[in-house]
Formats: C-alpha cells, sequence, structure tokens
C-alpha cells in the first residue's frame, strides 16, 4: 500500500511549540496521520522521516538500513554532520561487519556488571560536586557545577583521559554537537580532538594504565587514528548525553510538583523514574539517520534504494500504541520500551553508565536539597533547540 | 517456555540482563550474552518475554509452549 503524500512535505527540523519538553508538534501530527513522510532538509534534498514506535523499531533493527554515512542518499541534518561524517570513521557510522568488530572491543567495558561496581566510585564523584555547589551557595548553575562535570570526569577515568583538560574538550564536544556550527568550525574541533587523543595513545603506548584508551593500544589491532577516532566517539557521546539528560530531568521535575513529591517520598522509584525521564524527554531530538540498500517497506510505505530515512526517537516515545497517556510524566509507569538510546545494533553502547550516573545524580540531589528550585523565571530558561543533543544551556538553582 | 540466544547477533547492550538477571549474563571478555537457563520457571516468563521485546538487536528468540 502506498499512501498519498503532501504536495509540499515537511520542513526538517520543524519547530517545537509551547511545550519545551514536548516534541515538535509536527513530528506528533505527523505519527497520527502520515507515519511514514517525506521531510525536506537544509540543503533542499528530501528523505523520508518515521515517527511510529513500531516503525522505528523496525527501521533500526533491519541492517539493510545501513548507518554508512559514505552511501549515497545518506540524509543530513545539517551542513556540519555531513562535514563530519563522510571523514569521520567512527563505528557509530559503520555497519557490520566492521562495525561489531569495533563495538565488540568496547562492550566489555560498557556491560552491566562493569557499570554496578562503579557506583560507590560514581556516587562519591556525585558527592564532591554536590559538596563544591553547595559550597559556593545559591544561586548556582546546575549545569556547570553539576550535570556536566559528572560525565565528564567519569569517562575521562574510564578512558584514562586527565580531567584536567576538561576545558579543552567540552568546548571542543559543544562545537561538534552544536548544529549552528559550519563545517570548517566542527572540522577544526574534531581535528583538534583527534589530535589530542592521538598523543594519548602515543603515551599509552609507552606508559600503559588500565584505563580504555590504554587497553585498545594494547590489542595491538588498532592504528592510533583508529583508537583516537573510538575516544573521541566515547568522549564525546559521554559528555552531552548524560549531562543533559541530568539537567532537563532536575527541570521537568521542578515543573511537576506532584512527581516531584512522589519520587522524593519513595526514592525506590528512581530506577523507573529515571527510564520515564529517558522516554519523556528524549534528548537524541534530531532522529536516527539510515539510508536503504535495497527497496524496503515500512508501515505500508515503500522506501527505495538508496533513499534516506529519519528515525524520530521523540516522536516514537510518545506514542500512545505503547505508552497510554504518553504525553504525561509519570515516574511509577512501565517504560522499558521506550527508544531514548536508539534501537538495534547501534544502541546505546554506554546506557548501563548512564543509568547508574542518572540514578545516583537524581536521587543524591533530590535527597540533599530538600529546598531545591529555580534561581531565575522559568520563561527565562534558554533550551538547546539549536544543538544535536537537546536539554536547557544553564539551569540557575537555588535550595 | 525454552530460550534461545544469539551471539553473533547480540550487541551487548546488556537489556536482557537488566530485565531478567537470573536468566541472562554476559560474557566477562566481550559482554556478549550468555544464557544461564534455557527452560526457566513460569513466573519469569513475562519478564523473558519483555527481555526479547527490548533486546535492540533482537538476539533473544521465545518459543513459547
Amino acid at each position: 500500500m502506498t499512501t498519498a503524500h503532501p504536495v509540499t512535505p515537511l520542513s526538517f527540523p520543524a519547530p517545537r511549540g509551547a511545550c519545551p519538553f514536548d516534541p515538535p508538534p509536527a513530528y506528533q501530527r505527523a505519527r497520527r496521520e502520515q507515519p511514514v513522510t517525506r521531510v525536506t532538509l537544509w540543503d533542499g534534498s528530501q528523505c523520508w522521516m518515521v515517527t511510529r514506535h513500531a516503525d522505528v523499531r523496525v527501521v533500526l533493527r533491519d541492517q539493510r538500513f545501513s548507518s554508512d554515512a559514505r552511501r549515497p542518499g545518506f540524509p543530513f541534518v545539517t551542513d556540519g554532520r555531513r562535514a563530519l561524517a563522510n571523514e569521520s570513521t567512527s563505528f557509530i557510522r559503520l555497519d557490520d561487519p566492521e562495525h561489531a568488530r569495533l563495538r565488540r572491543m568496547l562492550t566489555a567495558d560498557f556491560m552491566i556488571k562493569k557499570a554496578e561496581v562503579l557506583r560507590p566510585r560514581v556516587q562519591r564523584i556525585v558527592d564532591d560536586f554536590l559538596d563544591r555547589m553547595v559550597e559556593h551557595g545559591a544561586p548556582a548553575d546546575l549545569v556547570t557545577e553539576f550535570a556536566l562535570p559528572i560525565p565528564s570526569l567519569v569517562i575521562c577515568l574510564l578512558l584514562g583521559v586527565d580531567y584536567a583538560d576538561h576545558t579543552y574538550f567540552q568546548e571542543r564536544s559543544r562545537i561538534m554537537l552544536n548544529n549552528g556550527s559550519t563545517a570548517d568550525e566542527i572540522r577544526q574541533a574534531r581535528d583538534e580532538l583527534t589530535e589530542y587523543l592521538g598523543r594519548l595513545a602515543q603515551r599509552k603506548r609507552r606508559e600503559p594504565d588500565d584505563g580504555i584508551i590504554s587497553r585498545l593500544v594494547a590489542r595491538g589491532e588498532l592504528t592510533d587514528e583508529e583508537v583516537a577516532s573510538t575516544g573521541l566517539l566515547l568522549l564525546v557521546a559521554g559528555h552531552e548525553t548524560t549531562a543533559n539528560m541530568t539537567s532537563l530531568s532536575t527541570l521537568a521535575l521542578l515543573r511537576d510538583p506532584a512527581q516531584l513529591t512522589r519520587l522524593r517520598a519513595e526514592p525506590a522509584l528512581v530506577k523507573p523514574a529515571v527510564e520515564e525521564l529517558l522516554r519523556f524527554l528524549t534528548i537524541v531530538h534530531f532522529g536516527l539517520p539510515r539510508v536503504a540498500t535495497e527497496d524496503l517497506e515500512v508501515g505500508g510505505q515503500t522506501i527505495r534504494a538508496g533513499e534516506g530515512v529519519l528515525c524520530m526517537l521523540s516522536a516514537a516515545n510518545r506514542d500512545e500504541e505503547v505508552f497510554e497517556g504518553a504525553d504525561r510524566l509519570d515516574i511509577g509507569r512501565e517504560s522499558r520500551r521506550h527508544v531514548a538510546f536508539g534501537f538495534g545494533v547501534h544502541q546505546c553502547l554506554g546506557q548501563p553508565l548512564a543509568r547508574v550516573e542518572l540514578q545516583i545524580a537524581l536521587e543524591t540531589l533530590l535527597r540533599r536539597l530538600p529546598g531545591l528550585r529555580l534561581a531565575v523565571p522559568y520563561e527565562d530558561i534558554r533550551f538547546r533547540t539549536d544543538m544535536a543533543i537537546y536539554g536547557v544551556h544553564e539551569l540557575p538553582v537555588a535550595w | 517456555m525454552r530460550v534461545s540466544v544469539d551471539t553473533h547477533r547480540c550487541c551487548g547492550s546488556g537489556q536482557c540482563v537488566l530485565a531478567v538477571p537470573e536468566v541472562f549474563d554476559q560474557r566477562e571478555e566481550d559482554g556478549i550474552v550468555r544464557l544461564l537457563d534455557e527452560r526457566p520457571s513460569a513466573e519469569l516468563h513475562d519478564e523473558i518475554r519483555t527481555a526479547a521485546t527490548v533486546c535492540p538487536s533482537g538476539a533473544i528468540e521465545v518459543h513459547e509452549a
């Protein structure tokens, strides 16, 4: 079956609506009315946009939808992403078997058991940054004093990167994830970080430790460039995602006193609460790109070989067919079927670590600061509509 | 119910271990799925179905009956 399509395809990305926690209304409408639809990108090119939970799962689990950004027809949502993807060799943009070969060098480091072992260490880190924030006094920016430094320090410890350099790589990782950055700016930030990590790989060859970079070098299967691009992926992905989930979750809870009170009264709810916040907020908000390698059918629509597809995780996570009252935050609900970490073989490698960090950060913050509140009017909060990872630019709080 | 896993498909996301640690584990060397119990007891069946649903790579097969 092929449904009729509007004469003018939706322009992508669509603007957000009145509620900053909700996906753009156009995506929500598309899911109800035309779940597999054509969209026009920044450069005038067109691709498909998939919004239903079931269809997103189908596309992301089917490796005939390729992640290889070098294939013609691969959709890029910004000029900068195109510049980055065409030159990068990190496994996020490769298909199996190359993808599996590289990913499997890392899966042991991020398995559930390893993340659980890190709990006491993460708790100490969370407590330390919170101590410092409280010591500096209110108002404080929760993003720079709490949400960002926690995952930043944790990923540095795991990789074997010196946290003292955090300003250097945080600045460059921000440029890489800014949709407003030019291709040249992104290329420069990426090159500087790759060089930094390449030098680090060389050093680990001489002075090995038990960090991930050192062990990747020690395997002897990868060039220093490959180690650097893998390190770059982990460093960038490990930062902004958990950081933005922490601050945006805090804001969402502060805006929903009933849910906040419930979580404070029942701290054991923190695990389902984190899953629900992941579902509700879905900070990877620009869609996961794929390109069809043969003619395939999705939701009754034929997608031709060489056509691009954007899988809208945010819209899928609001699908009423899967989550009743999907537009409501409900920390007690069963939300494990969310696709906030993606789906298919590329699903987030660091998710066990992200869960541990989010659970500990939120539980600790709410327990230790019972008077936590916004230090500016809600209307003044700037949301990261222009960034690859959604969230807030800053979150001034008092307690 | 009989459960089987495909270690070639598995991408080591650990979703199954989170859902049913009694039945699924991850190999120390590469984080790939390790099936602990091929014929799990009835009270675990619902959670095993959830594990198969949330498995990103479709590496878990549930044979009912």
